[in-house]
Parts: structure tokens; sequence; C-alpha cells
């Protein structure tokens, strides 16, 4: 086996990326309920003090778990998301008017992140056609006799990944149920960064395992692992 | 009125009638979670979860959680043999494509056509859809099990929704601890009971009119 000699200069350390972070920005971060975001990263953005961010991603997490320490230590000023339920300081932000949130059906969120990564515009769907709350202000296409919301696709200026494994390339595989929306978001960022368990060199992925093709990602830095404590523990 | 664990097991036990070998089942959270607890020992499905599971089990045993096994919920689950990982857009494809067969879930309100609000009362519980809407909209078969009446004691199954709608005449059946109703295009028709209650009962704590079958079964677990 080849022995690491980050050919592609993807491989760097969390101080190295920090630079990317800035007030005002928007943040797209993989996760599900907190598993599958890089903890990592998420801490090195609390520590560098960045505010009024636009957050986008599956969920708010939980008050000190993955995204949620962001939104409960009132670092974002919007989020775009499907749930923010179990985060009750997302709710009581927005309930004060301190946090604009735009709720968008899981699985069409899903789809807008994918659109914004594999350069479509926009998105067709039936999917709340018909309820005031998700309509609100998209406008309406007819298509063979049926209306269809068009759902505007998602980029951002960073997307943040959480994957098992990274080559020197930035090929990625992801670890189970932790892999949720992170290949999606991989897409979408116009920078990527990938926190991984594992580094290994050029040739160590199965070709015909590897999820993420490292075109998408930009930079690759090593976790420190999870940091915080589950709901269910 | 919350309903007791014993009450809690009737119905999903009900619910688990309506499930066949072979079938894509995705559960709500609460009582229908107590479904697969229910299920024949003849009868393979497999259980699909938002967050990119086909084939998803049941809890580990405690010590043996994997932090990166979860279900949509975000708690520890395990994958059966079978089972596969994707990421979520491919989680919803399935819905959408009509491929998930069963959705079983909980519900503030449901309307006589067969209309579910279950996302939000506005002012005062906001926690965002997740994926309510495509599950309600697109499921092939959508089963309701929920309490009768809310904690004020006021009827959850209603002429019209007055919350907002998750999704408009989505709903087959209606499990909750009095009976089941099926949702037909002419309403509803009340077709089971759960003894000790009677229809005098039911009609009372229902909040619209409904049919009652000519062959009323009476569940007797």
């Amino acid at each position: 086996m080849r022995a690491m000699n980050n050919v592609f200069g993807k491989i760097t350390t969390l101080e190295n990326v920090l630079g990317f972070f800035h007030d005002g920005m928007t943040l797209m971060f993989g996760g599900f309920g907190g598993v599958g975001s890089p903890p990592t990263i998420i801490d090195g953005i609390l520590e560098k003090g960045v505010r009024c961010l636009t957050l986008i991603g599956n969920d708010t997490g939980f008050p000190h778990i993955g995204i949620g320490k962001l939104v409960s230590q009132e670092r974002a000023a919007k989020v775009i998301a499907s749930h923010i339920g179990s985060n009750p300081f997302a709710g009581k932000m927005m309930h004060d008017g301190r946090l604009e949130v735009e709720f968008s059906p899981q699985g069409i969120l899903a789809e807008r992140i994918r659109a914004g990564g594999v350069g479509l515009p926009a998105i067709l769907t039936d999917i709340g056609v018909d309820e005031k709350i998700v309509a609100k202000d998209k406008p309406i296409f007819s298509l063979n006799g049926k209306e269809y919301l068009v759902e505007t696709a998602l980029t951002a200026e960073v997307s943040i990944i959480y994957a098992k494994k990274a080559d020197e390339y930035g090929n990625l595989i992801y670890d189970k149920s932790a892999r949720n929306t992170n290949p999606l978001v991989a897409m979408a960022g116009e920078i990527t960064i990938a926190e991984v368990e594992e580094i290994v060199p050029l040739g160590s992925l199965d070709p015909e395992e590897i999820i993420t093709p490292g075109v998408f990602v930009d930079y690759v830095i090593p976790t420190k692992g999870v940091n915080w404590k589950w709901a269910w523990e | 009125m919350g309903v007791g664990v014993d009450v809690r097991n009737k119905l999903a036990k009900r619910a688990a009638e309506e499930i066949q070998h072979g079938m894509l089942v995705n559960l709500g959270i609460g009582i229908p979670s107590l479904v697969p607890n229910h299920l024949p020992k003849e009868v393979t499905v497999m259980f699909h979860a938002e967050n990119g599971i086909t084939g998803m089990g049941p809890s580990p045993n405690k010590g043996e959680e994997d932090e990166n096994l979860c279900n949509a919920g975000g708690f520890p689950v395990t994958l059966t043999t079978g089972g596969s990982y994707c990421d979520s857009a491919v989680a919803f494809a399935m819905i959408r494509r009509g491929r998930v067969d069963l959705t079983i879930l909980g519900s503030l309100e449901v309307s006589a056509k067969g209309d579910l609000a279950n996302w939000i009362v506005p002012g005062k519980k906001v926690p965002g859809m997740g994926g309510a809407m495509e599950l309600a909209q697109k499921a092939e078969k959508v089963i309701v099990l929920m309490n009768h009446c809310d904690r004020k004691g006021k009827a959850k199954i209603v002429k019209e929704c007055t919350l907002p709608l998750t999704s408009s005449s989505c709903v087959d059946l209606i499990i909750t601890e009095l009976g089941v109703f099926k949702v037909t295009a002419q309403g509803l028709v009340l077709t089971e009971l759960f003894p000790p209650y009677d229809l005098s009962q039911v009609i009372d704590k229902t909040g619209c009119d409904f049919k009652v079958s000519e062959q009323i079964r009476k569940i007797t677990y």
C-alpha cells in the first residue's frame, strides 16, 4: 500500500479551514438529529465566534448536539430545515423573532440540496402544493394538466460534512445511518469540508464502495470525535 | 387523556393486523413504534426510516448501541438481515415513488374525509413537518393511531380540521382506544369497537357523523 503523501493538498487541519467561516455566511451541514454532523468543525466555528449564520440542513439537532450548539448559542440568524422540534431554543428564538426559520418538507429539502449540488436551479413537486404554509410565495408550474410547486435549489458558501473514511483525493465512505444528508450536502457547497474518522492513502478504498467522489470534497480534516452526550445515553 | 401501556399495545396490535408479508413500512414515533412487537413470526417486512435505513431492526441491548445507527428520532436501532443504508434523498425517493406500502402515524386531528393535521399548532407548537407531508401524501396506505380525544376531552376526529393540514384526503384507517374507522368516499365507517366502549360512547366522543358497519367487530384482545 502507498504511503500517505497528500498529493492533492486536501488533507489539512481544523486551524487551516477556520478562515472560511465568517459572520453572515451561508453554511450547509450534514446530519440528522446530530447523527452524522461534524463535531470538531462545529466546535471550531463556535470558538471562532462566528455569528449571523444562515444554516441549511435537515434539522436543528438537540441544544447540545450537532448544529444545535450553534443554534442554542445564538449564532444563527436564519435556518432552512425540515424540523426544529428537538431543539427548544430554536423554537423559542423563532417565537421571539430572533431566528428566521424556513421549513421545507424533509425529502424536498434533501432534493433542493441535491439540486444545488447537481447544477439544477429548481425542482418541481406536488408535495405540499395544496398546503398554504408550504406553497406560500412559491411559483406554481403546470405540467401535463397537473400543478407543481417550483422549489428552488440550495447551495452554500461552505458545506461541512462527516464521514467514516477519506482518502487523499477526498473520496468518502460513510458509517451506517450517519450517511443521511451528507452525500447531498457534500455536492452543494462552494467549498466542502469533510471531517472524517480515518484518512487513508489513495487506493485504500474499494472504488465500488466510494459514496462521494472526491471531486466534491475540497478539504479533509481528522475528527476529534463526538464530544456530546446523546439524548439516549 | 393519555392511554396506558396496555391500551397502547392493544392499538399497536390492531395496527399490526394491517401489515402483510413483504411490505415496506414506515412507523411514526410514539404508539406506532410498538407495532413491530405484535407482528406474527411468519410475517417478514422491511421497516423504513427517513434518515436512510431500509430494514430497521429493534433497539439494541443496553451497552450495544451504535451512535451512527439511529432511527429518524435519533435513537439507537439495529439493522435486520438484508437491510441497507442510503442517503436521505433516496429514502424519500422510496416514499414519493410509492414504494412505501404503509405508514402508521399519530395525529392531532383527522377529518371525515381523511384529511390529516399533525404538524403544527400555529402560535403554540411549530416543530416543522419533518417527513410527515411526504409520508401522508405518498405512502400507499396511511393509518392513524391516536387517542380518540385530546387532553381536554375534545374530539380529534372532526368534520373539518381546524389546524393546518399535513395532507388532504390521505388517511385510510383510524385506530383509537374506542374503535376502528375506515375512511371511504362516503365518509367514515365504524368497523370495530374496543370493549368496554360501545357505539353510544363513540358517537359521543366523535366530532362528525359516521356510518356503522353492519357487521361490527368487537376486538377481544
